[in-house]
């Protein structure tokens, strides 16, 4: 293969490394000392109890948390390596470089074409000054989640009309054209007829090849299905984590322990 | 005798119903009213007479309104011109971002300003307008006394502020945040997310605060007629007078015993108010009961 | 890069800009009315009744406008009111939704509708009936106008009342009136507080409506049937007159009504924790 030595140690080293992430919302402390190591290239599955914080540290990865009025948080997140918490960065790239995929898919109030084609245009992308480049983007990525022969006649007609299946991996499909290097997904698959979020977690498991993809889930079947690594978040803070064969048939903890067996969710 | 508890229920329902219906109907009524008294001026007069004439003659029974429609709607349209960019502004200012305490503040006072009634708008408005008219307009070479359209433009403005203003902001504000999140998540900036997603969902809205502030400017009285200057012709400057309906009204009813017909014009440039500003109340909040359907 | 930074900057750069006009306009307006209006301000306008030649610079004050005016606005609040309450809690708990739909367009329509032409139809009104200008004519017409306000106000504040609060009620088997009377109201006492100060506010200082059915008068009225001096026509007609010495008036004049739309502006918003005791969050 030839890597050389600098592209096995990136291929090799953490994506993502979170040192000390706490979060409070107001005067509540919602993530506790969070420390976290997310390969490149794999799903790492976030699982817990509803409530715990696994929205809140998803949306610290790519900074999307500041959105959120009366939110504090304290920490270095190293994204290759390079602290993204620091002041000096600029924001909107690293959302680029991270892409967020939410629970219930939020399509923008514009046509399906323009929807793709949002991403690339307002972050100035080289690629659509190719001829073509806009309907180029918008093809490749329809098609890399399974929407383009369904929408294709279509492209120009409101983003709302689709079924909510068809949001979601338009949201996916939008996600992917401003070349991401992760995916952070928020539960992509829970407000999902069964067919649908079949589809969808099929889409991301394919994608994992390429990208670095963070997947919160509730439940843990959808885990144990999807997981190369897996991060246990209790009440704010990770109890354990590991690669997903280690984790899930042999936990070293107490709390996953109760947790794998359904003690409570 | 004590009457039951179901029956003073049923005794409410029956007194209740036809108040609110009598209520409800009470626009018909006023312009059922307003149409009856203009009958007599409509039936020795064309329509088209009335509206497009510039003849205004009451004495010698010349009743054309044209003047004044011309003037109301003069005025009206600049003072949007220069509310609806301000408002617009300022809302998304104060909705997307100013920190809280700021928005407070500033919210706090266009409430205040809102509550300034009419009177005292327009005195301000010959202390201050007026006089600064004059001298804009020496520089433009025009003579005036400054009692003009442009005065009357900038008073109305100032006067429908907040009410554009509230409705923006409250349509700016229904933007749900996973939306503007989906923005920010793609990389876009502040300024990106609201130019190309919260100003295109609320775009509906916003037309509806237009339309709504569009009407109210129609209808303004006291404040206009203190300094637009009342002369019955049309203007041809921005720094020519004007006489917009609500101030013919204001100013000639005292008239209308001593000439003929007089009461019906003055009734019917008040029905004429009547139908404009329903007309656009309408309008806008239909655009807006629209708006919010499509976004449920 | 750099043009959507631009661009960022020039809109930040409007947006304050169009804020500051805004805030600024409220400063002005009533900076203005304050300096040119505070020396002419003094106690014996607010204690004294005009005399015969006080429009032409002769001696008294505003009193009989201020009180003019509070007779008014009080007429008109308690019939608006009065009709008010009853209507929203009707549409609220009691018709149809074709009915409330109605109803409510109808009275946003009729919440646009100018003073002018409430007052020209009022007019119509009393030459129809051959009556003069008077107190009385001033309470309706101003009552009319301040209706819709009253109705919207209070019927959105009964809109936010959670229909579990209903169902409370009448699983306690009270009767529909008992529950809109007595439980409704109760949650939404601090709105209809809120609402009815802001109509007075609304109310006290338009002038168009109750030019053309109240006349002027020197004197505090002492029946409904007698014309009445208020304090928009007041301010209104001392600006008209050739004497500056009462124009100055009209500026202290404007500095009085100020304060009190002021005052009901600052009591609607302390009356909503006054009022707000038994309310269920």
């Amino acid at each position: 293969m030839g890597l050389t030595t600098q592209e096995m140690i990136t291929a090799l080293s953490p994506h993502i490394c979170v040192q000390d992430l706490n979060v409070f919302y107001g005067d509540t402390q919602v993530l506790r000392n969070v420390n976290l190591l997310i390969p490149r290239r794999q799903i790492t599955a976030i699982i817990g109890p509803s409530g715990c914080g696994k929205s809140t540290l998803l949306r610290s990865l790519n900074r999307l948390l500041e959105l959120t009025a009366g939110v504090k948080l304290s920490c270095k997140i190293l994204v290759d390596e390079i602290d993204i918490m620091d002041p000096s960065v600029d924001v909107t790239a690293i959302r680029k470089k991270l892409s967020l995929i939410a629970q219930s898919p939020n399509p923008l109030p514009m046509s399906i074409r323009d929807n793709v084609a949002y991403g690339p245009r307002i972050n100035g992308m080289q690629i659509l000054r190719e001829p073509n480049g806009v309907d180029g983007v918008v093809e490749r990525c329809l098609r890399s989640t399974g929407l383009w022969d369904e929408v294709r006649d279509r492209l120009n007609g409101p983003a709302s009309r689709l079924s909510i299946g068809q949001q979601q991996r338009l949201c996916l499909a939008r996600a992917l054209a401003v070349d991401p290097e992760g995916l952070l997904c928020d539960e992509p698959t829970s407000a999902l007829d069964p067919i649908s979020a079949d589809r969808v977690e099929k889409l991301l498991k394919s994608l994992s090849t390429d990208y670095t993809i963070v997947w919160v889930t509730h439940t843990l079947r959808q885990a144990r299905r999807i997981a190369d690594n897996v991060v246990f978040l209790f009440m704010g803070h990770v109890v354990e984590q590991g690669p997903a064969e280690s984790f899930f048939n042999s936990p070293k903890e107490a709390t996953t322990k109760a947790y794998l067996e359904g003690a409570f969710s | 005798m004590r009457i039951s508890r179901t029956a003073k229920d049923l005794l409410a329902r029956r007194l209740l119903r036809p108040l609110a219906i009598l209520v409800s109907i009470g626009v018909f009524a006023i312009g059922f009213v307003l149409l009856a008294k203009s009958a007599p001026l409509l039936v020795s007069n064309s329509l088209q007479g009335l509206l497009f004439s510039q003849l205004w003659h009451p004495s010698r029974g010349e009743f054309g309104f044209y003047a004044f429609i011309v003037g109301t709607v003069e005025v009206t349209l600049l003072s949007m011109t220069f509310a609806g960019p301000i408002c617009i502004l300022t809302s998304v200012y104060v909705s997307e971002y100013a920190a809280k305490r700021i928005r407070d503040a500033v919210i706090s006072m266009i409430d205040l300003l809102a509550g300034i009634p009419s009177v005292v708008i327009g005195l301000w408005g010959v202390l201050v307008v007026v006089p600064a008219v004059r001298y804009v307009a020496s520089f433009a070479g025009y003579s005036t006394t400054g009692y003009s359209v442009l005065a009357g433009g900038v008073v109305l403005a100032i006067m429908v502020f907040p009410s554009v203003i509230s409705v923006t902001q409250e349509v700016l504000r229904n933007v749900p945040f996973s939306m503007r999140e989906a923005s920010a998540g793609l990389g876009a900036t502040k300024w990106q997310t609201v130019k190309y997603v919260v100003v295109r969902k609320s775009a509906g809205g916003i037309l509806a605060a237009i339309i709504l502030g569009f009407s109210r400017a129609f209808g303004e009285t006291m404040a206009v007629l203190m300094v637009v200057g009342n002369v019955a012709k049309v203007p041809s400057s921005l720094f020519d007078p004007a006489y917009p309906l609500p101030a013919l009204i204001a100013n000639d009813y005292g008239e209308i015993m001593s000439i003929p017909l007089y009461d019906s014009a003055l009734l019917f440039a008040a029905l004429l108010l009547l139908l404009v500003v329903a007309a656009f109340t309408l309008m806008g909040r239909l655009v807006l009961i629209r708006v919010q359907r499509r976004s449920a | 890069m750099n043009g959507r930074i631009l661009e960022e900057q020039l809109f930040n750069a409007l947006m304050l800009s169009a804020t500051f006009v805004v805030v600024g306009s409220l400063l002005v307006v009533v900076g203005v009315i304050i300096i040119k209006g505070a020396p002419a301000l003094s106690l014996t306008m607010i204690t004294e009744t005009s005399s015969g030649g006080y429009l032409l610079g002769g001696a008294g004050g505003i009193l009989n406008a201020i009180i003019g005016s509070l007779y008014l606005i009080a007429g008109s609040i308690g019939i608006a009111s009065l009709i008010g309450l009853p209507v929203a809690i009707y549409l609220n708990e009691y018709a149809g939704t074709k009915l409330t739909h109605f109803a409510r367009l109808s009275l946003d329509v009729l919440y646009g509708i100018p003073s002018i032409v409430y007052g020209a139809f009022a007019f119509t009104l009393m030459i129809v009936l051959g009556a003069r200008e008077s107190l009385l004519w001033g309470i309706i017409t101003v009552a009319m106008l301040v209706l819709p306000i009253v109705i919207r106000g209070i019927d959105e504040v009964i809109q936010t009342v959670p229909s579990k609060l209903r169902d409370a009620s009448f699983s306690l088997g009270a009767t529909q009136l008992e529950t809109g009377f007595k439980v409704v109201t109760r949650q939404v006492i601090p709105g209809i507080v809120t609402t009815v100060l802001l109509a007075l506010g609304r109310g006290i200082g338009d002038a168009a409506s109750v030019l053309l059915t109240v006349g002027y008068s020197d004197i505090i009225p002492t029946s409904l049937n007698n014309p009445v001096a208020t304090l928009p026509l007041a301010i209104f007609f001392q600006l008209g007159s050739p004497y500056p010495h009462a124009q100055q008036r009209a500026y202290a004049s404007a500095i009085i009504l100020l304060g009190l739309v002021v005052m009901f502006s600052v009591a609607a918003r302390f009356s909503t924790a006054r009022f707000s005791k038994f309310v269920i969050r």
